[in-house]
């Protein structure tokens, strides 16, 4: 069964055309095919960008902040956030946690079928990768509005270029970058002082030592990133997947991830027959030393693992192939959001030197900045450099080039066959 | 006025079933206009055979079902039929009847960590007996069989069943029966089983099919201590109604609809074992045989009483260690660094969810609280006959699966923009409170004798005059009981805050559920104290209000 396909195949109901207009011509578009009446629906960002104006009709407002919720040091930071914003602002900001940032998608969707244009559930969206190319082509996101953010001038478009291209896709000012991402792989010194630093001495490493390797599940971005980072490093010609999946033959492109998979899976923690649900969960196994290599997406985890105690000290991280995944992930508006101002108020705070820098701190958070720390204040810059990284946390230069991420339609080609192999119980 | 509660009440809960049920009957066969299904269609069901693995999820809803059921009911009669009145019987009742207020996912949580092969009892046997330096490789907890699964819900069960049981045996005559039985020479354990079982039967079966419909359907419990690969059939349906590929509501409307006949079918078939064991135990109970040991019988049910016991204290206990712990690895059987750091941070993220729990719960034990002395006084003023049909009405969200309706439901607040909404979250925990606080209420409300009321109407008091100023001040300490169960019943509720509060309002069940299956153990064990504490207090409260108010009154006084 088709695990997110019909997000980006089925058209909405009710196609609001002006959400979507190119910017040259939003102004005369909005104004001569939509009339007054709908004005309010329109993109106030480009030509009403008074940032005062925005901030004095957030007060008051209620925004609702939809975010994965799997991550308890995360969900402390958006708290800490959403304080600092309703304090400041006068938003009052909620967070609603999901398992997954899809469910917010599903949501908008099943809104936008419904025929609502105004009153959505949701006002912010943290997402990436497929979900967000999904809004994208429902016209479900509201914008271009990034630019309009003061705090968006401090992003650095120039040495991150995954803030503005996002899994192929081009933001377009739909959404703003909040954090950036590297796959990494943890383990244990002590226990393991030469980890498997490749897929391919992943593959022998875990026919030698069975019931010590495991991944997230998919739909976990954690689980799926691992399945993409063998895909990438197996395939004799990566760059295919550059572009949508149906330009390709699915089956013979994935072959080798399938072989690499099926190799493997017999040897994996429990047979194979359970993985962790995500990261955390993953982590947890790491740390009652049920596995000996845990996966992440954020090059501070272990750092923040090992000052929080979860972790023991001896634990480490490599990035492996020598060079990973990496991508930014976002924070978006939903086209029926009627708080739009407070929506942008709260992305602006995140933004923010202040919010980024407590962001990267391994003891809140440890996620990267997405901003240029030559566009800073000589105080915030000094500020960042002086973050103490921890003992497990490598150095931008040990990171190296990010491997680009796939289109997003591979994603799910994947994950569905992933299910149909390894999720459903059935053995071939 | 009072006439009106029995109407109100079945419409309260009718209402919503019935909605539910259509709202799940309609796009299980493809009609859901909000997502574009306009025609009915065969195709969800189709789709719903297709996917691999549908049979063994099926399965294992059918076979948890009935493994928890039939395991449930037989250590709960063996141990009644041995022990009850003896000093040990009293000992684990007493141990036991907490346990009934504890929310099935604190209890998941607990065993999970028990059993697991980096849990505790390995902890304890590692490395000086097993030899392992590092924790061994098999599946446990998420067997295949779901055997922890059964284990952790009959931990909750077992003690829920007993007092049902102990509640039903304490009626006079079927404690005469017993004794006469006994002076005829009958063992303690056939006596009990010829004499007290078939008398008493008729009053466990409702709580027997409550059961059955429960653990074959249960998706909070599945989740934690529950095979993956596939999930019993409820915890797929879950997954796929909040899968963001929005066609998969059809499909998961159609499982829902299925999860609904199963459970159908397999009450229906305990029903036909009830009639089959009716017809042929008749042969069996005339034959007068007056049964010998069952010394064997007698010792496994009181292991296994222990055992259930153990099992919750020791996870209970793991989990209060585990939220002050800093680092507590494998093979160490106890933290290596103490804090009360967790609590703090848990303080802070959970806040908001303690709030929200006592609220939905106060608030729906309120309601619930209103309806039953509405109800019990109704029928108490038309002479104490309740209506039949009225009861089967307030057991009936006991008896379907949750998801078979819930998923209606929520389409239906959709549609009204409603979902999310308070109103919805309190309507929807109403439904599995109010059973409980009837079932609680009922008993001492029909032995309160009626010469008080009728001394007081006698004296010139109105009916509603007699009941504010006489029977209730009588009946406080039972109204506060059922009270505190109706609080612990809403404190446990998963799939209705799920639901209904649609990722607006969450609880600490909800948060419970999150922190078991992602996450960092020490803050699933502040989350974890949490749920074991509130329903704790409110116990508390109950048992302190009387001997406050009472401290005059000697015979209201609790003993």
């Amino acid at each position: 069964m088709n695990i997110r396909n019909s997000i980006r195949t089925m058209t909405p109901i009710a196609d609001t055309s002006c959400i979507r207009c190119p910017p040259s011509a939003r102004l005369v578009g909005c104004v001569l095919t939509l009339g007054i009446a709908l004005l309010g629906f329109c993109p106030t960002a480009g030509w009403a960008a008074d940032w005062s104006a925005t901030e004095a009709r957030a007060n008051g407002q209620t925004v609702y902040w939809d975010m994965w919720g799997g991550d308890a040091q995360v969900n402390a930071y958006a708290a800490w956030a959403a304080a600092a914003v309703r304090t400041r602002y006068g938003v009052d900001v909620h967070i609603v946690k999901l398992a997954d940032a899809a469910e917010a998608v599903a949501q908008v969707l099943a809104e936008k079928s419904a025929g609502r244009i105004q009153d959505g559930k949701i006002d912010v969206i943290w997402l990436n990768g497929e979900n967000f190319a999904a809004m994208k082509r429902n016209t479900l996101l509201w914008g271009p509005f990034v630019a309009a953010l003061p705090n968006a001038s401090l992003v650095d478009t120039q040495g991150k270029a995954t803030t503005e291209v996002d899994f192929t896709v081009p933001t377009e000012g739909y959404e703003a970058p909040w954090g950036m991402a590297q796959f990494v792989v943890m383990y244990d010194s002590k226990l393991l002082p030469s980890p498997p630093r490749s897929i391919l001495a992943l593959a022998a490493w875990v026919q030698q030592h069975p019931g010590r390797f495991t991944y997230p599940a998919p739909p976990d971005f954690i689980g799926l990133t691992f399945l993409k980072q063998a895909l990438l490093v197996l395939s004799a010609a990566p760059e295919r997947f550059q572009r949508p999946v149906d330009e390709s033959d699915f089956a013979v492109a994935t072959a080798p991830l399938w072989r690499f998979l099926d190799a493997i899976n017999p040897y994996l923690w429990r047979s194979g027959r359970a993985f962790p649900v995500n990261g955390p969960a993953q982590r947890q196994l790491l740390a009652d030393a049920e596995i000996d290599l845990a996966l992440t997406f954020n090059p501070a985890d272990a750092s923040n693992g090992i000052a929080s105690g979860l972790l023991p000290e001896t634990v480490r991280i490599f990035v492996p192939d020598g060079h990973s995944i990496g991508n930014t992930h976002f924070l978006a508006i939903p086209y029926d959001s009627s708080v739009k101002e407070g929506a942008q108020v709260l992305i602006n705070f995140l933004l923010s030197p202040e919010a980024q820098l407590r962001k990267q701190d391994p003891k809140i958070w440890g996620d990267p900045t997405v901003l240029d720390l030559a566009k800073l204040s000589p105080d915030d810059r000094a500020r960042f450099e002086r973050i103490y990284r921890g003992v497990a946390t490598l150095t931008p230069a040990d990171i190296g080039t990010p491997l680009p991420e796939p289109h997003p339609s591979w994603v799910v080609a994947i994950e569905r066959e992933w299910q149909r192999r390894y999720g459903s119980g059935v053995r071939r | 006025m009072i006439c009106w509660f029995p109407r109100l009440t079945a419409f309260l809960i009718v209402a919503p079933i019935l909605m539910g049920f259509v709202g799940t009957l309609l796009p299980a066969f493809g009609y859901l206009p909000a997502i574009g299904g306009t025609t009915l269609t065969l195709a969800p069901w189709g789709a719903l055979f297709a996917t691999p693995g549908l049979d063994a999820a099926m399965f294992l809803s059918l076979w948890i079902g009935t493994a928890t059921t039939l395991f449930t009911f037989t250590l709960v009669i063996f141990f009644s039929a041995s022990w009850s009145g003896t000093r040990l019987g009293g000992a684990i009742t007493r141990f036991l009847s907490p346990l009934v207020s504890v929310p099935p996912v604190a209890m998941a949580a607990g065993i999970a960590f028990l059993l697991g092969p980096s849990g505790w009892i390995f902890r304890a046997l590692s490395p000086w007996a097993t030899g392992f330096t590092a924790p061994p490789d098999f599946l446990l907890p998420q067997d295949r069989w779901g055997f922890s699964m059964i284990g952790g819900l009959m931990v909750k069960e077992v003690p829920f069943l007993f007092l049902m049981t102990l509640a039903a045996v304490g009626q006079e005559e079927t404690k005469r029966a017993f004794q006469v039985g006994r002076s005829l020479g009958y063992g303690r354990m056939i006596a009990w089983i010829k004499i007290v079982l078939p008398a008493i039967y008729p009053q466990i079966r409702w709580p027997l099919y409550a059961l059955l419909a429960y653990s074959a359907s249960v998706v909070d419990v599945a989740m934690i201590l529950g095979p993956t690969t596939p999930p019993p059939l409820s915890a797929l349906v879950t997954r796929w109604f909040f899968d963001p590929d929005l066609s998969l509501r059809f499909v998961a409307a159609a499982a829902a609809l299925l999860q609904s006949i199963l459970v159908l079918s397999l009450i229906l078939v305990w029903y036909a074992g009830e009639r089959m064991v009716a017809l042929f135990a008749g042969a069996w109970l005339r034959r007068g045989g007056r049964g010998a040991g069952g010394a064997i019988a007698a010792a496994l049910a009181a292991g296994g009483m222990m055992a259930a016991i153990a099992v919750a204290v020791f996870g209970a206990g793991a989990m209060i260690l585990w939220s002050v712990s800093t680092t507590w690895r494998f093979p160490n059987l106890t933290p290596t660094k103490l804090t009360l750091g967790n609590w703090a941070a848990g303080g802070a993220m959970l806040g908001n969810a303690i709030a929200n729990t006592v609220l939905v719960a106060g608030a729906s034990t309120s309601i619930a609280l209103l309806l039953a002395i509405g109800l019990l006084e109704h029928a108490a003023r038309r002479g104490g006959a309740s209506s039949r049909g009225l009861a089967f009405f307030i057991y009936l969200p006991l008896l379907v699966p949750q998801i078979g309706f819930l998923f209606g439901i929520q389409m239906l607040l959709i549609r009204l923009g409603f979902d999310g909404t308070w109103v919805a979250l309190l309507w929807t925990h109403l439904l599995y409170v109010l059973p409980y606080v009837i079932l609680a209420l009922a008993g001492p409300y029909r032995r309160l004798d009626p010469r008080y009321a009728q001394i007081a109407l006698s004296l010139g008091a109105s009916q509603a005059r007699a009941l504010w100023r006489i029977k209730l001040p009588i009946l406080l300490r039972p109204v506060l009981v059922a009270a505190a169960l109706g609080f612990s019943v809403s404190a446990g509720q998963y799939l209705p805050t799920l639901f209904a509060g649609a990722g607006r309002i969450s609880t600490l069940i909800t948060e419970s559920v999150g922190l078991a299956t992602s996450g960092d153990r020490r803050l699933l064990g502040v989350a974890t104290v949490w749920q074991l504490v509130l329903p704790l207090l409110a116990f508390t409260i109950a048992a302190f209000i009387p001997a406050i108010v009472f401290r005059h009154r000697r015979a209201l006084r609790p003993l």
